[in-house]
């Protein structure tokens, strides 16, 4: 018998070392499972930061601007039209000539006038009407550089690239290390980035058409699926009898908050836009199909918000005299409306993140205006980022991840936001 | 006259609607002997007033601006020419937008007919004649009830009830959008893809192996008839979400061990938070991050082992996928093994297992069910996510599992085809709505299997 449970534990003892042994590289799995959610999240993070910094500066170049009545096309004394059409792109290009007179062959100059950005011409314009006294002097300048000349400055192209491969060719390299040694570069905040809409040129695109347009979007979202998803909730918490009614409702709310975003798309496309014929691109249908899509989370959240709300305080309002509906709109709701704000606000936030359904109605047109209305044509910031995701120009990269660093701080600041109210519904 | 400037006579009309009830209630209580006689309080007479002032007027101006349209259109093709009424429905359709464009500003005159122009200046009369007709339909409606109620207004009116009823039955209408929308979305695919399956056989769509949906200008071009075989997307929608539940469901599920089974509690409250981040993080975000980064180090990589690794790889847009999932993956099944009793737990501990084997022979066996649901929600959203593959997978339909080559799915496939000009009536255009009803019906199941299952798990402990 003694002999027998020795023999037991001699066998537990044996196989107990391998038994902590996988132990161990068990918990080792887990943390490595973690470990690696970090690692992608901050590769993520990394990648869109660090792709994304240079594009909240700009480079300029000052240039030697020959601001005659001549290279301007105008008479000697301009009035205002004269200066309002006056060749600004012209004189920039005999600036550069000036400056470099070496540059002799057509294909050689065009490479030259490349390096300013087609933009300078307005700021140029823009510039001279308001001070027209400038007309007849050489001035001192900075106009904006080209995005191609811009990624040279910030050192994002490396000489080493064979010349091929990269859009600025080494005689552009040359001109710009000259501008620079001469003083004549300067970085700047890129204040563009916020100011200007879309544009073709990486350098003077803008996400403030952009911007708007999320806005109005979003604040049709709200005024729809706010109040419509906080009666649902109420109904059906409070109101709704145990019938097939009720549960056929609840069925629904339950799959919409797992159909594909995309769908939406389509449910607007074909019932908004082509049906009852509401405008194209607009917010307006933005706004609704995005409504549509948080009301299950709204409903959802601000449900489980009224139950949290202790029976008491209906019991109270019930027993003194208040009608069902007072009890509830004048007694539990206030109580229970910090969750349901934190529920709206998170379903917010995944609204403004949604890009797939807004293209399926038509808001991936290109805008440069920013829209007045909600029936006007708008494009929202994660469409804007597909977009400019698709261009090929490197600048656009640049502008791309700037623009995901805005999207994500709307995000984070809405999500702050409602862990804020969270909590302070928590201490109460 | 602008729709809101019809609301805002209309919420005017409600004010005054309002403070004329209340008054009246008042009138007919001090002539009954005080407000006491009233069998509701005056604002609520107030209330009801507004509420008939500003409902049925609401409803018309609904049905006004969902039918305008058409009519306008009706008038106006009945007015054209026999030989352009003649057209078949889509040039009509073209010769009228014309007209409308050019009504609005938005085209040059010189590029229309004499008839297209006279039919503007007709749409405009039309225009401007509805929207007067509209500002006097809604205020003559909102007036009349205003005025039913007032002359209703007597001390045994129920007030309060009626205008709790009413307010019962808006709160039921609000919770009857969502059957609404479920219906809306069902009608408009189907409509659309049964209109699809006219022109292309169902077989067709279903059993197809190729995946090609331009169609010709001309009758005589080379590939003038698309074809519409669904089983080469089905394809690479599977493989691209096989590679993303491969990443997901280990990482996930092995962090929702580790984070409810050893880590501690800090430890807990601060890694679970940061992980669900990335639930946060816009699909687009993803997108990008898939075709500008981890495909072209996919394909480096790749082409460093001599594999040649298409640039738009399905290995790429899975994988980010993945990433996207884990946490989603993660938080179902940290609610699961939380919800297995902690009894089972502590029986299987103080037989002497150790921490691993509990959790391997007991935890995950009896969480399996709800499990295997969490996964089931996980690959319908990988089959339902759009951006990362309209960003990062390809166009082309390819029939192969290799996930080194480019493949494209469903959801991307939907995007190409309605993005840009749409014409109603190709086959091009329809073969979208046929994915979307494919996609609603594959995320649906998918949905309903996975709540049957968790649902049958949940009664063992009941």
């Amino acid at each position: 018998m003694s002999n027998e449970t020795y023999k037991n534990t001699a066998l537990i003892e044996a196989s107990l070392k391998k038994r902590y042994a996988r132990e161990m590289r068990f918990q080792w799995m887990g943390r490595i499972a973690v470990g690696l959610g970090f690692v992608f999240l901050f590769i993520l993070m990394f990648d869109i930061v660090s792709k994304g910094m240079p594009a909240f500066t700009q480079e300029y170049l000052r240039i030697n601007v020959d601001l005659s009545a001549d290279t301007l096309g105008v008479g000697d004394n301009p009035s205002a039209d004269d200066l309002d059409s006056a060749n600004y792109g012209g004189a920039i290009k005999s600036s550069l000539r000036d400056m470099f007179p070496d540059v002799k062959s057509r294909k050689d100059k065009r490479e030259l006038y490349r390096l300013v950005s087609v933009g300078a011409e307005y700021a140029l314009h823009d510039k001279v009407v308001a001070e027209p006294s400038l007309v007849g002097h050489h001035q001192e300048i900075w106009l904006l550089a080209h995005s191609e000349a811009a990624s040279y400055l910030k050192g994002q192209v490396s000489r080493d690239t064979p010349e091929a491969e990269r859009r600025i060719k080494n005689m552009e390299m040359d001109w710009l290390d000259k501008l620079a040694a001469e003083g004549r570069v300067k970085t700047a905040f890129n204040t563009q980035f916020f100011s200007a809409g879309d544009s073709r040129e990486p350098e003077l695109a803008g996400i403030r058409v952009a911007l708007y347009g999320s806005f109005l979007t979003l604040v049709v979202t709200f005024l729809l699926a706010f109040p419509i998803g906080v009666c649902a909730a109420v109904y059906l918490e409070e109101f709704a009898p145990t019938n097939r009614l009720t549960d056929l409702i609840e069925i629904n709310i339950n799959n919409l908050a797992a159909v594909p975003s995309i769908v939406f798309g389509l449910l607007g496309l074909a019932v908004f836009i082509n049906f009852f014929e509401l405008p194209r691109s607009a917010p307006l249908v933005g706004g609704i199909v995005l409504a549509l899509m948080t009301l299950p989370t709204i409903i959802i959240t601000s449900r489980a918000a009224i139950q949290s709300v202790s029976p008491s305080i209906r019991e109270a309002a019930l027993g003194v005299g208040a009608s069902k509906l007072q009890a509830v709109f004048h007694h539990v709701l206030p109580v229970a409306m910090p969750g349901i704000l934190t529920g709206s606000i998170i379903g917010m936030a995944q609204a403004l993140g949604e890009t797939a359904p807004l293209l399926m109605i038509g808001m991936v047109a290109f805008i440069m205006d920013v829209p007045a209305g909600v029936t006007d044509p708008a494009t929202v910031l994660p469409v804007q980022v597909y977009l400019w995701a698709d261009s090929p120009e490197r600048g656009f990269t640049e502008k791309t991840s700037a623009a995901i660093m805005v999207l994500m701080g709307f995000l984070i600041l809405m999500n702050a936001l409602a862990i804020y109210l969270r909590k302070r519904f928590e201490l109460k | 006259m602008q729709t809101s400037t019809v609301l805002l006579v209309l919420f005017s009309l409600c004010c005054v609607s309002f403070a004329v009830g209340r008054h009246r209630s008042r009138q007919v209580a001090s002539a009954a002997g005080g407000v006491q006689s009233l069998h509701s309080l005056p604002h609520h007479y107030g209330y009801l007033a507004a509420m008939w002032a500003g409902l049925p007027a609401l409803l018309v101006l609904g049905l006004w601006l969902g039918f305008e349209g058409k009519f306008i259109e009706s008038r106006i093709i009945a007015e054209l020419p026999a030989d352009v009424q003649a057209l078949s429905g889509s040039r009509l359709g073209l010769y009228y937008n014309q007209v409308i464009a050019y009504a609005a500003g938005g085209m040059d005159a010189s590029t229309l007919s004499d008839a297209q122009l006279k039919a503007a200046q007709h749409y405009h009369a039309l225009k401007a004649s509805s929207a007067w007709m509209k500002l006097v339909l809604v205020t003559l409606v909102s007036l009349a009830g205003g005025i039913i109620v007032l002359l209703r207004v007597k001390p045994e009116l129920r007030a309060r009830n009626q205008v709790e009823s009413i307010w019962t039955w808006l709160l039921f209408g609000c919770s009857f959008i969502a059957v609404l929308t479920t219906l809306g979305i069902v009608m408009s695919v189907l409509f659309e893809a049964v209109r699809f399956f006219h022109k292309i056989p169902f077989t067709d769509f279903l059993f197809g192996l190729h995946w090609s949906p331009q169609m010709a200008i001309r009758a005589d071009q080379v590939g003038a008839s698309g074809s519409f075989g669904f089983i080469p997307l089905l394809v690479g929608t599977l493989l691209i979400s096989t590679v993303a539940m491969l990443i997901a469901v280990p990482v996930g599920l092995m962090s929702a061990i580790y984070l409810s089974e050893y880590a501690s509690k800090r430890f807990r409250a601060f890694a679970k938070p940061i992980l669900e981040i990335l639930a946060g993080v816009p699909t687009v975000v993803y997108g990008f991050f898939a075709a500008l980064t981890v495909a072209p180090f996919i394909r480096s990589v790749g082409e460093s082992f001599g594999l040649t690794v298409a640039s738009e790889s399905a290995l790429a847009a899975g994988a980010v996928m993945g990433i996207m999932i884990i946490p989603f993956v993660m938080s179902l099944s940290d609610d699961i093994i939380n919800a297995v009793p902690d009894s089972m737990r502590e029986a299987s501990l103080g037989l002497g297992a150790t921490m691993n084997e509990t959790i391997r022979k007991v935890l995950i066996p009896a969480a399996l069910p709800g499990i295997v649901g969490g996964i089931l929600l996980a690959v319908s959203r990988a089959i339902g996510e759009t951006m990362i593959v309209v960003m990062a997978a390809g166009l082309s339909a390819k029939l192969t599992i290799n996930p080194l080559e480019a493949v494209t799915t469903i959801t991307v496939q939907i995007v190409t085809l309605l993005v840009g000009d749409q014409e109603f009536d190709s086959p091009k255009t329809l073969a979208a709505f046929a994915l979307g009803l494919v996609l609603f019906f594959v995320t649906l199941l998918l949905n309903v299997v996975a709540l049957y299952v968790v649902r049958r798990y949940r009664e063992q402990y009941e």
